[in-house]
């Protein structure tokens, strides 16, 4: 544990750590194709915090699964890279592998999985096996990427346990998931995760299924843990509050496609895509008023996502969209323009 | 939350209000995907291949039951009395090295010289045509009216000797039996018994799951414990020697007709335990859906909740697990009757036919005897298949 | 857990009794009472009617008193003197006749279990996991196969084949010199010799089904959240199959011991009298047919007690192997 506090002084921030190009992933049902991910496109720096934004169904979590190889069947990455820079260690040099090239099964594979990215899940009721005590799947994580003795991999754990401030951790060691509260079980997702110090962490949704209170404090000790093992996080949310509190830099996504992104200011303080506007429009909020000083109403996002299989024509935000110009949104997907300020945006408003 | 986002709010450029500009390009595309519940279980059963093939064949099968007497070329106790223990007629296509319609020969009886044990070859000078809705013998159709006409059959001549007793061939596609009756007849006529008796001892067991296991589901507490209990003490009972039991004390010398209900209600009895989980299961889940407790806010009484809220919605699996439940009951019945405790002769099913294969030296002298047990196992199996399709359809959504 | 092992035990008592009323029930199903049977058919064989035997049996047996102090001898013989009643078609106490028949029945039923779970557990993970493949089809042909066919069809065709095409009787637990020799270990040799055939026609109905159980237990399993944490943590794919999901679809299987005993029992039973074993089935239908009443309420009393001590197994090891059941206790 000492080791890995001070790893994280040495993480350079500029240093690329990740590199999603054109990646697509599409599932292959009975009905037809879904095309989950349509060319996504972002860049994670090593111990950056990058928040993936959208509604359900806009292919955040098929980002995550495609990162770590793991879309379920009858899903398969079709196109694109995942290049992930894997940093030098003793036994080896540093290295470049493409995710997306790579057997899912294969033993390359599975070290970087949970050896050098790892992910928490949004059910902490569910994500843990019910039938194997807390320590077993801990100590099972630490003993496939750590080249350590059972005794030590115990050692590990119950550092990492009480790391994420589980109370008395030896006992929580040989207890069931089912005998723990949601905010314990995610407390222990959360070091199995990092038992390894992996150099990026997938959080999707981690605090979705937690009462408020407890999310605080999840989110709390994401922060001082990253700040400890300086790991780069993607956080997954449809929360806008925690992307505020959270993240360096977000990427909207709508129907597989990375529609905004830009720094976290920027987001918030000029979100560009009509999407983006009106996702920050549907938050419940204090104190806020409209023009005539009255409490303003609350604007929901007309409609619904559309049908997986029947993607519109055009921006496929259109349907939905206040500033859609007929003739042209319906017509063609607009390419990404990238605006001052590295700001890039998915939309004809920003044509030159 | 944190003060940047209080600021960030004010600051954004108000969204109009009211639906957006180009609207109506969806909601044209929603009209298409608005079908109803049942016509997606039907896609959803169509797709199902085996479970429709189940279905043709299930048709098929009550067809025969309907009209067995018009399917069966022959009576099931029309005895030939020169063809014991045939073997199957071979229907055959060539004669004399041409083709022409299909035609059985004759048969030519000879007696082994040391067994003494008849021996049936084809004598090739006589040729019967097999055709259709040929004129044999008379029946009564559904005891209404009587007529001559069978499905199909042979041409030739038979003479009544005695009441039963025929001289003369008889086309024999799945050979005789022990006293010459036509199996192929027998089967047919045995369908009628197994394939109802199945049907009506699932029902009787659905009206006693459906009451039980409903009042088990919908009111919980004591009244459900003891259900409970009495379903588990019922099914702690191997099923086979529990019937075996109760169907030992009916009178030997009952009227086919009273065995034929006793056995039914035997089998219902015993079998209803499964369908009353099925059934308390779904109203446990029910009973918590938002739709029951609006009913019950809103007024509606219990009974219109049952019948009007919940009953609509697990309808289908019901009748999933009533599809299901049937080819157990028809193996309760023949394994019954074949040890002798269920059905017995003159009575004809499956079980009983399969009686006369009990005994290794006759299955060794006529496999065909074995064939009644071909036709339970097609009719399990199209059960079992096609209630698996209605069970996945029946969640059209899912 | 001990507490949950005794109060399981006590959960049966209740149980035990209404089956023995329900045994004792069909013991009084035929008309008439079993001692003017006896007498008769006594009379019948030319033998010597002894009123003073028949009148000492109606007051050990309690005849002609209400039912309930029949019922009550009944069982206060059998719980104080192991007395079952007396079997009128043997001419012999019932305790003599069913205890080597039910052991047989037992061994083979349970061991049609292990087999069937043996075959079904492998078949079913691989269908499961390698849905749609051409195995998992023929697997699911041969299930439906061996749900179709009844087993004591499966018997008579297995017996006519056997004996066409190889020449050989394959019924029966013992070889003709073995069949009423004491038991040694020579008899049990040539039992285990004749013992697999009629334990795979029994096993081929049940294993038809569980295989289809654990191909649907685990297909819905493999879903679940807590797979997909183990493949993200890099656990190899055969490991995490056989660790994770399949450990927790087994656990329904330890639930269900107690009935597929009672389905196996059942099932034994026809198939023992196509195939002549020396089992309880053959005993029981002579017994019935024959209303040899006291010995065939005592085989269904057994009978059933049997499968509620499968079912009090089948509980403790389902508690063992599922802690979430444990903490409920």
């Amino acid at each position: 544990m000492e080791q890995a506090r001070n790893d994280h002084v040495l993480v350079d921030t500029d240093e690329v750590l990740l590199e999603i190009r054109d990646l697509k992933t599409h599932f292959f049902m009975d009905q037809g194709v879904v095309h989950a991910l349509e060319g996504v496109d972002f860049t994670v720096n090593r111990g950056q915090t990058i928040g993936l934004v959208g509604e359900s169904g806009c292919g955040k979590s098929v980002t995550a699964r495609s990162i770590l190889s793991i879309v379920p069947p009858p899903g398969r990455v079709v196109q694109g890279e995942i290049l992930f820079h894997r940093a030098p260690t003793a036994d080896r040099p540093g290295e470049t592998v493409d995710m997306a090239q790579l057997n899912p099964k294969g033993s390359l594979a599975r070290s970087i999985r949970g050896g050098d990215i790892s992910m928490v899940f949004q059910e902490p009721m569910t994500s843990l096996s019910p039938v194997h005590t807390i320590g077993a799947q801990i100590i099972e994580a630490i003993s496939l990427h750590r080249d350590c003795s059972q005794e030590e991999a115990t050692e590990i754990t119950v550092e990492m346990l009480r790391r994420v401030n589980l109370p008395q951790p030896e006992g929580v060691l040989k207890r069931y998931p089912h005998e723990l509260s949601g905010g314990m079980r995610q407390r222990v997702m959360i070091a199995m995760a990092l038992s390894c110090q992996p150099s990026l962490l997938i959080a999707d949704e981690p605090t979705t299924a937690l009462d408020v209170t407890t999310q605080a404090q999840i989110l709390t000790l994401m922060q001082e843990l990253q700040e400890e093992f300086g790991m780069a996080i993607i956080f997954i949310t449809h929360d806008l509050g925690v992307i505020a509190q959270m993240v360096d830099y977000v990427v909207v996504m709508y129907l597989g496609e990375v529609v905004e992104m830009a720094d976290v200011n920027s987001i918030f303080y000029d979100p560009k895509h009509p999407y983006t506007r009106s996702l920050l429009h549907s938050i419940p909020k204090l104190g806020r008023k409209s023009v005539e000083g009255l409490t303003s109403r609350l604007t929901a996002i007309h409609g619904v996502v559309p049908d997986p299989y029947s993607i519109p024509k055009g921006c496929p935000y259109h349907p939905r969209c206040h500033d859609a110009v007929r003739g042209v949104c319906d017509t063609d997907n607009p390419t990404l323009h990238t605006l001052p300020g590295d700001h890039k945006v998915r939309c004809v408003l920003y044509d030159d | 939350m944190s003060q940047q986002e209080i600021a960030w709010i004010d600051r954004t450029p108000d969204i109009p209000e009211g639906p957006p500009l180009l609207e109506e390009s969806v909601a044209e595309d929603e009209k298409l995907f608005v079908a109803s519940y049942l016509q997606l279980m039907w896609w959803r059963f169509i797709k199902h291949r085996m479970a429709v093939i189940a279905g043709i064949i299930f048709i098929v099968l009550y067809f025969i039951v309907a009209l067995c007497e018009w399917v069966a070329p022959y009576l099931p106790e029309t005895s030939f009395i020169q063809y014991q223990l045939s073997t199957p007629s071979r229907i055959r296509w060539v004669h004399e090295g041409r083709l022409q319609r299909p035609f059985v020969y004759g048969i030519k009886t000879e007696r082994d010289s040391e067994t003494l044990k008849k021996i049936y070859t084809e004598d090739k000078e006589v040729v019967y045509p097999v055709r259709f809705f040929v004129r044999t013998e008379e029946y009564e159709a559904w005891g209404l009216w009587s007529t001559d006409r069978h499905l199909f059959g042979i041409d030739a001549p038979i003479e009544e000797r005695s009441l039963g007793v025929v001289q003369g061939q008889g086309l024999f596609i799945l050979g005789t039996d022990r006293i010459g009756r036509d199996l192929f007849s027998r089967i047919v006529y045995g369908a009628r018994v197994s394939l109802t008796i199945g049907l009506v001892s699932v029902i009787i067991s659905l009206v006693l799951g459906l009451i039980l296991g409903g009042i088990s589901g919908y009111y919980g507490g004591t009244l459900d414990n003891a259900i409970q209990r009495l379903i588990e003490f019922i099914r702690s009972i191997p099923e086979i020697p529990l019937i075996m039991a109760l169907a030992a004390a009916l009178p030997i010398d009952m009227d086919i007709i009273v065995r034929y209900f006793m056995v039914t209600v035997l089998l219902a009895f015993v079998g209803w335990t499964g369908l009353a989980r099925v059934v308390r299961g779904r109203f446990l889940s029910l009973r918590e859906e938002d739709f029951v407790m609006a009913a019950r806010f809103s007024g509606s009484s219990e009974i219109r909740i049952i019948l009007r809220h919940m009953m609509p919605s697990f309808m289908s699996h019901i009748i999933a697990s009533l599809t299901l439940a049937v080819p157990g009951m028809i193996l309760s019945e023949t394994g019954l009757s074949f040890i002798g405790l269920g059905l017995r002769a003159p009575a004809i099913s499956w079980g009983v036919l399969l009686q006369e294969a009990q005994n290794l030296r006759s299955v060794a002298l006529a496999p065909w005897l074995l064939l009644p047990g071909a036709a339970v196992v097609i009719s399990v199996l199209a059960f079992n298949f096609l209630g698996d399709g209605i069970r996945d359809a029946a969640d059209p959504y899912a | 857990m001990l507490l949950y092992i005794i109060r399981r035990i006590l959960f049966m008592i209740p149980t035990l009794a209404a089956i023995s009323i329900l045994s004792f029930a069909i013991i009084q199903l035929p008309p008439g009472d079993f001692l003017t049977s006896y007498a008769a058919q006594l009379a019948q064989e030319g033998d010597l009617v002894d009123e003073e035997e028949l009148e000492a049996l109606a007051q050990r047996y309690g005849l002609g008193q209400p039912v309930y102090v029949q019922y009550w001898k009944w069982i206060k013989g059998i719980a104080t003197k192991g007395d079952w009643g007396q079997s009128m078609e043997w001419q012999k106490p019932v305790a003599e006749l069913i205890w080597e028949r039910l052991a047989l029945t037992v061994v083979l039923s349970m061991s049609a279990l292990l087999v069937s779970w043996f075959i079904a557990i492998p078949i079913g993970v691989y269908s499961a996991t390698n849905q749609y493949s051409i195995l998992d089809y023929s697997m699911t042909a041969f299930s439906f196969i061996g749900l179709g066919v009844p087993g004591f069809l499966l018997a008579l065709i297995i017996l006519y084949l056997a004996h066409s095409q190889l020449n050989m009787n394959v019924g029966g637990l013992f070889s003709e010199e073995y069949m009423l020799a004491p038991w040694s270990w020579a008899k049990i040799m040539d039992m285990l010799a004749h013992i697999w055939v009629p334990m795979f026609i029994v096993a081929i109905s049940s294993t038809a089904g569980n295989i289809r159980i654990t191909r649907a237990n685990l297909l819905d399993e493999l879903n679940k959240p807590y797979v997909e944490t183990a493949r993200a943590k890099g656990v190899k794919e055969t490991k995490l199959i056989w660790k994770y999901p399949v450990r927790v679809a087994m656990n329904p299987f330890f639930s269900t011991v107690g009935w597929s005993l009672a389905s196996l029992i059942s099932g034994t039973t026809l198939v023992a009298m196509v195939l002549s074993l020396q089992t309880t089935g053959p005993m029981l239908l002579r017994s019935l047919t024959a209303q040899d009443m006291y010995l065939a309420g005592t085989f269904l009393f057994m009978l059933s007690t049997l499968t509620i001590i499968g079912t009090l197994i089948s509980d403790v090891l389902l508690a063992i192997v599922d802690p979430r059941i444990r903490l409920e206790q």
